[in-house]
């Protein structure tokens, strides 16, 4: 198309489909942040008894489960097929089978529909879930992503230019929360039940390292986790909620520290979180006290934005079409897909 | 059996490294361990040891890794994974089919799905003992011709860690 060319317009209503995990769910989003329908359907109770998601279920779970909330999504946007301009897909990060169901659906459907498909990345969809919920979030902003596989501090500068800041070395912190309980019985997953345990207990019970607490930007969530193998080995007479304490507080006292130091380092607006750990009660509020410590505005995703969900993933599918159209059909799952996009990192002036 | 002992996540890493120099492509390492037992740990020293300079992360979200260094290093997490058929939606017979080192995590679940040519690296705590609780037990097993072949530059290159039993 040539500059004299009056330009396509382009697609407004994009329907997301997100199956990266063990969620399946489908979204109508109009323009950047209007949600018009988010379905998720959760398949933690098919994983619980695993204690951890098992990728042959989920996969066969996302197939069984995809249509259904696909077309719920739809009728509870209001709207009919036709009148969907748009499909996105989560394409990567994830595991491999289960991204293949969702992006495959989306490129039938974009075929059917006669409308463009749209690949997105799983987590530059969480960077942006935030703007869903505020659509006037001033940047840049500096978002802590946490969950099950990823454990990330980005600089948002605009959609589409990131500098990541730090990243974890081992383990994520929701997959340290998975194994801990997994190590203590406390069933699956495991963010939720220590969350629920350590408001009943001390943090301070038990005295847990802060790993690189002062070294960069970088986690290490590993040595964390051995740690408290070590004390329960030990202290198997501890009390278990004194244990989920001490250990939540180690993990968030470790994310908020760096995340407002590096809001401050790079002078960002504001602090927002993103990733199911970000749906954790202590995370939340010392996120929130961290900010007014620092004096930028903090910003929490309802936790059902938090969780994966379509909508972010719709939501940057249209922005992905606004930067660069639409994606070709042949584009594949990845299941180690990194963030895109990311500007070199320069410390702040 | 080689029986090893390491004193620090670090000690463990160099024990990693100095097994990592042996290592021949089409390699297969199975680490058996409780959680926090180092496994990753080892993982990571392995990983240096080959000239890989980013971060070696936990497999356990997506289960494969891929890592290019002076070899190719596939870092797998098969936790969870408690059928056969899945270990082959994997992809692994063509992961033992290509140049690479293949390091697998939890490996003992899926020991039947496996060619009979691997090494057996046994991480445990130490239990009842005085000493530093970051000490580790290492046991080294090789299985089938490959490894056994090679059981005596194991023994040389891990010399420093040996326990007097085994020397």
């Amino acid at each position: 198309m040539t500059a004299e060319e009056s330009p396509q317009e382009s697609p407004a209503i994009v329907l997301g489909i997100e199956t990266s995990c063990d969620e399946t769910a489908a979204a109508v989003v109009s323009g950047p942040s209007d949600v018009l329908s988010s379905v998720i359907s959760s398949q933690v109770d098919l994983h619980a008894r695993y204690g951890g998601v098992v990728p042959e279920i989920a996969s066969r779970a996302h197939v069984e489960l995809l249509t259904p909330v696909v077309a719920q999504a739809v009728i509870e946007a209001g709207l009919s097929d036709h009148d969907v301009e748009a499909v996105a897909a989560t394409s990567g990060p994830g595991l491999i089978g289960s991204l293949l169901v969702g992006v495959s659906a989306a490129k039938s459907l974009a075929l059917v529909w006669d409308v463009p498909f749209v690949a997105v990345n799983h987590l530059e969809a969480h960077l942006y879930s935030s703007f869903l919920e505020e659509p006037d979030l001033e940047l840049p902003v500096v978002v802590l992503l946490v969950s099950g596989g990823h454990t990330l501090l980005v600089l948002m500068e605009a959609f589409g230019r990131y500098r990541l800041i730090g990243q974890t070395l081992d383990d994520a912190a929701g997959e340290a929360f998975d194994k801990v309980a997994r190590f203590m019985d406390l069933g699956y997953p495991g963010g939720p039940v220590i969350d629920r345990l350590a408001m009943d207990g001390n943090p301070e019970a038990v005295a847990f390292p802060r790993p690189m607490y002062d070294d960069g930007y970088d986690f290490s969530f590993s040595g964390l986790k051995t740690a408290v193998v070590n004390h329960v080995r030990n202290n198997p007479d501890l009390d278990v909620a004194d244990v989920a304490a001490s250990f939540q507080e180690a993990v968030v006292d470790v994310l908020i520290h760096k995340a407002r130091k590096a809001a401050e380092e790079y002078r960002a607006k504001g602090l927002c979180l993103a990733g199911g750990v970000a749906a954790n009660s202590s995370l939340r509020e010392r996120l929130l006290d961290a900010c007014v410590a620092a004096g930028i505005s903090g910003f929490l995703p309802s936790r059902s934005m938090c969780t994966d969900n379509a909508a972010m993933v719709a939501a940057a599918g249209w922005q992905r079409l606004q930067l660069d159209g639409p994606s070709p059909l042949d584009t594949g799952a990845d299941p180690n897909l990194p963030l895109p996009f990311i500007l070199p990192t320069e410390p702040a002036a | 059996m080689i029986q090893a002992r390491t004193r620090s996540p670090e000690d463990t890493k160099n024990l990693a490294a100095a097994m990592a120099e042996l290592a021949q492509p089409g390699d297969l390492l199975l680490l058996v361990g409780d959680l926090g037992a180092g496994k990753t740990t080892f993982t990571q020293g392995f990983a240096a040891a080959l000239g890989i300079s980013e971060p070696v992360t936990s497999p356990t979200f997506t289960l494969a890794r891929e890592y290019h260094g002076r070899l190719l290093l596939h870092h797998l997490d098969v936790f969870r994974l408690d059928q056969i058929s899945e270990v082959l939606d994997l992809g692994l017979p063509e992961l033992l089919d290509s140049d690479g080192v293949i390091l697998i995590e939890w490996g003992d679940a899926i020991r039947q799905a496996l060619p009979n040519d691997y090494l057996e690296v046994a991480l445990t705590f130490i239990e009842g003992q005085p000493g530093p609780l970051d000490e580790r037990m290492v046991v080294l097993t090789p299985v089938g011709s490959g490894w056994q072949a090679r059981a005596d530059d194991l023994t040389a290159a891990t010399e420093p860690w040996l326990e007097a039993s085994s020397q």
